[in-house]
């Protein structure tokens, strides 16, 4: 089953909007509700990113028998520098974004410790490109 | 406990349309860092924080906390309560302090 999700660049009011509405398809599925926490978890990490960073992207979840695996895909402007950008506390959000409690540098952490494997791939060509594998 | 018991007992502000009648606490989370709610936060906690906007209560949803306690005489804006009052999430409001408001809530829940 596949569920794709369009996230707007900068627009907070809507961030988690597509963490709430594949979190409640997990529910119907009625998935372990641990497993549905650490999806969760990661998915709106990966979404206030696209928000907060991009120029705009997609998400597509796809649920497979033994495993759910998220892509999230934006236009870009791409991370200069993965290795950084994993390291808990780097961040480049702005001050107001700040000020709203994001960019504290932990959501590619919380993505990480929360999903069986993560790839990242980003150049400023093609944007960023996360795959997350969450096993069921 | 329950949230509106917790409500009594500090004469916490209400601001929303849910008291939480049903919805029981589990124990309590302070932080005002979003991602660090997030990873961190167990569900059916009260979240004790100053963020007063509206993705404060995506993260009280997608963690299924009990209920966000606002210090510091901080108010929600108006599309963070429009929100809470769709999802039921009680919003509530005190003068005290975060160390404060965390050290009653901890006192009560231990017991």
């Amino acid at each position: 089953m596949r569920f794709e999700y369009d996230i707007e660049a900068g627009n907070f009011s809507k961030a988690g909007d597509a963490s709430s509405a594949f979190k409640k398809v997990l529910k119907q599925l009625n998935v372990d509700p641990q497993v549905i926490k650490r999806i969760v978890i990661a998915l709106y990490e990966g979404e206030v990113n696209i928000v907060a960073h991009s120029y705009g992207g997609k998400i597509v979840c796809d649920i497979e028998p033994k495993k759910v695996s998220i892509v999230l895909k934006d236009t870009g402007p791409g991370i200069p520098n993965i290795e950084q950008a994993m390291q808990e506390g780097f961040s480049t959000a702005t001050p107001a974004v700040r000020e709203m409690g994001f960019g504290a540098g932990m959501g590619l952490c919380n993505m990480n410790r929360n999903a069986n494997a993560m790839n990242i791939t980003s150049s400023a060509e093609d944007g960023t490109r996360v795959e997350l594998i969450i096993n069921l | 406990m329950k949230v509106i018991e917790l409500i009594e007992k500090l004469n916490l502000t209400v601001f929303g349309t849910a008291k939480g009648e049903n919805i029981e606490i589990s124990g309590g989370y302070t932080s005002d860092l979003l991602s660090d709610v997030m990873g961190k936060a167990e569900s059916g906690n009260a979240w004790i924080t100053l963020q007063s906007h509206k993705n404060a209560i995506a993260v009280a949803s997608l963690r299924e906390l009990s209920c966000i306690i606002l210090i510091n005489n901080n108010e929600p804006e108006e599309d963070m309560l429009e929100q809470a009052n769709e999802e039921g999430i009680p919003v509530l409001g005190t003068s005290l302090s975060a160390f404060e408001t965390s050290g009653l809530i901890y006192n009560l829940l231990k017991k």
